[in-house]
């Protein structure tokens, strides 16, 4: 029984406009992806409009963005702080979580607690004292980074994998230290492989975050490892013309491999995000 | 058990907890007490008092931002939560192709706000074009720029949190309205409404906190231009921080402010979700 009383015409309409809607939705991602290919002086003045025999320039638009901001340095910065954030996150707070949720005391309380406050907190509180932190203990570089990520990655990671390590009903656990097992065999062996579907959702969420964030790496690291997101930024330079050709082409290249992230694992993606909103 | 596990506190809690004192927890309380200092590294300081504060008001600078802010995120929240649950609705229905709506309506919440800022700037300057201005002409250009940015950023983020809502509804409950004859207002106002209560008060609430914490997409689309004038508190603070020298302290008392507005909207969002929870 559908929730709406059904009627065939109003079906149809209803799907043309769907239909309608959908191209609206398209329609910015096919237009970048059109002047990707246009020369730069015919973008800002005629976007709309197919190239032509004149304004065709191939690759020429994606060869100079790429020479301009070091394309493939910038997607391999991205790649590895996105890749080892995911998973310091989805370790080091899964970790945290068990013991703060099976350890009852002033402390654990006091952590969790601090912890959830970081989760509303925006990053403008932080940004100049942590970034001038960051650059006192040495952590500007790509793998210092990961330090950071972790530390604000801790609030939601730990609070996804404590809502769900409470539901799981403490006798597994008991059986096995019973039989002798250590807390961390325990962990690992009996206690990790239930987290799976939230280490999921930590990590989905945790990779849309990274790889498009903006303003940590700008300021941590940004001026010798530039990420994508920092790198297209620094198109616009000081002053001057942006160019509007290889902003195209970088905009092309940097929504790709997000595209088919999302492509190849949408069910996870938007199951995760769905529990993260809910949950946070 | 607890006693096993404290036994190997140091390998579950420190990886996490040190990366969270040094990325957030030491950064938090050196920028609160900060705020009550003039400096320009972090150990320059020279106590000041309120000053920070009172400087911060002292042109309208500020208070334009807040402004600026407010009226953006109330015409988003309307308009993005009336267009996702339009779309929830519509992509419940048993339509042909729901999944690969789905799949396209909530695709641009992936993409970054920096990319997305340079996509719409494209698209608007290119539709203000035959008027002979752009986007950074009027701050209205901006101010709807933004707009139409962020709703197609998080309508289908929206969507996918109303359809779950929608679809967890109980079929008998719909069956029994239909039997005493509701039509399909009564069905929208008597049944779908109240069950997806929560869902709306967490989408209103993540869009509220989204949109006054917009960063990345006001820099790219109008980095507040022309002069200050739709930039908003994020953006704001930043550029105290970072475009005004001896202007730190300020920078960092605005952050402060900045994030108990953010706290008081997450407070109140709790304190509304627990009394609905007590009165169920």
């Amino acid at each position: 029984m559908s929730i709406v009383k059904k009627h065939r015409t109003m079906d149809i309409v209803l799907f043309i406009i769907l239909i309608l809607l959908a191209a609206i939705f398209l329609a910015p991602l096919l237009i970048v992806l059109m002047n990707s290919f246009k020369s730069k002086f015919f973008i800002s003045s005629q976007p709309f409009k197919f190239p032509t025999a004149e304004t065709f320039t191939g690759r020429e638009n994606y060869i100079e963005g790429a020479r301009k901001i070091k394309f493939l340095n910038a997607f391999g910065y991205s790649l590895f702080i996105t890749v080892f954030s995911v998973i310091g996150i989805s370790l080091a707070t899964s970790m945290l979580a068990w013991y703060l949720t099976r350890v009852k005391s002033v402390f654990t309380t006091v952590v969790y607690y601090l912890l959830v406050f970081s989760m509303i907190v925006p990053f403008q509180m932080v940004m100049f004292t942590m970034s001038k932190t960051a650059n006192m203990l040495h952590l500007d570089n790509p793998i210092g980074i990961l330090v950071l990520y972790v530390g604000f990655g801790a609030g939601l990671g730990t609070f996804m994998f404590s809502g769900f390590i409470k539901t799981i009903p403490l006798s597994l656990e008991e059986a096995a230290m019973i039989d002798g097992a250590t807390a961390p065999q325990t962990f690992f062996l009996v206690v990790y492989p239930m987290l799976k579907s939230t280490a999921i959702t930590v990590a989905i969420l945790n990779t849309m975050w990274v790889w498009n964030d903006y303003l940590l790496p700008y300021l941590t690291i940004g001026i010798e490892y530039k990420t994508i997101p920092v790198a297209i930024q620094y198109l616009r330079g000081g002053y001057g013309a942006v160019d509007m050709g290889a902003m195209m082409a970088m905009l092309v290249l940097a929504m790709i491999p997000i595209i088919i992230f999302y492509l190849a694992m949408q069910k996870h993606i938007i199951r995760g995000v769905i529990a993260g909103a809910v949950k946070g | 058990m607890q006693k096993s596990i404290r036994r190997y506190a140091a390998l579950f809690v420190l990886p996490a907890l040190t990366c969270f004192f040094i990325a957030f927890l030491v950064p938090m309380i050196s920028g609160v007490i900060l705020s009550f200092f003039k400096f320009s590294t972090v150990l320059d300081g020279t106590f000041v008092g309120w000053q920070n504060y009172k400087l911060a008001f002292i042109n309208n600078e500020f208070a334009t931002s807040l402004w600026f802010n407010v009226r953006f995120t109330l015409v988003s929240v309307v308009t993005i939560n009336i267009g996702a649950f339009a779309l929830a609705m519509l992509l419940t229905r048993g339509l042909k192709g729901t999944n690969a709506f789905r799949t396209i309506f909530f695709m641009p919440n992936l993409i970054g706000g920096i990319v997305l800022g340079w996509i719409w700037q494209l698209i608007i300057n290119g539709f203000l074009l035959p008027k002979g201005v752009t986007i950074v002409t009027d701050p209205k250009y901006g101010f709807w720029g933004l707009v139409v940015l962020m709703n197609w950023q998080n309508i289908g983020y929206m969507m996918v949190i109303y359809i779950a809502a929608i679809q967890n509804i109980p079929v008998e409950l719909i069956e029994a309205a239909r039997i005493d004859g509701a039509g399909n207002k009564t069905m929208l106002t008597s049944v779908i409404l109240p069950s997806i209560a929560p869902s709306l008060t967490i989408c209103l609430f993540l869009t509220i906190t989204s949109g006054f914490r917009l960063f990345d997409q006001n820099l790219a689309l109008t980095a507040g231009d022309p002069g200050k004038q739709t930039e908003m508190l994020a953006l704001n603070i930043y550029n105290t921080f970072y475009r005004r020298t001896g202007f730190e302290g300020v920078g960092q008392a605005k952050a402060v402010i900045f994030t108990l507005l953010v706290a008081l909207i997450a407070l109140t969002q709790l304190a509304i979700s627990r009394s609905r929870e007590e009165e169920a």
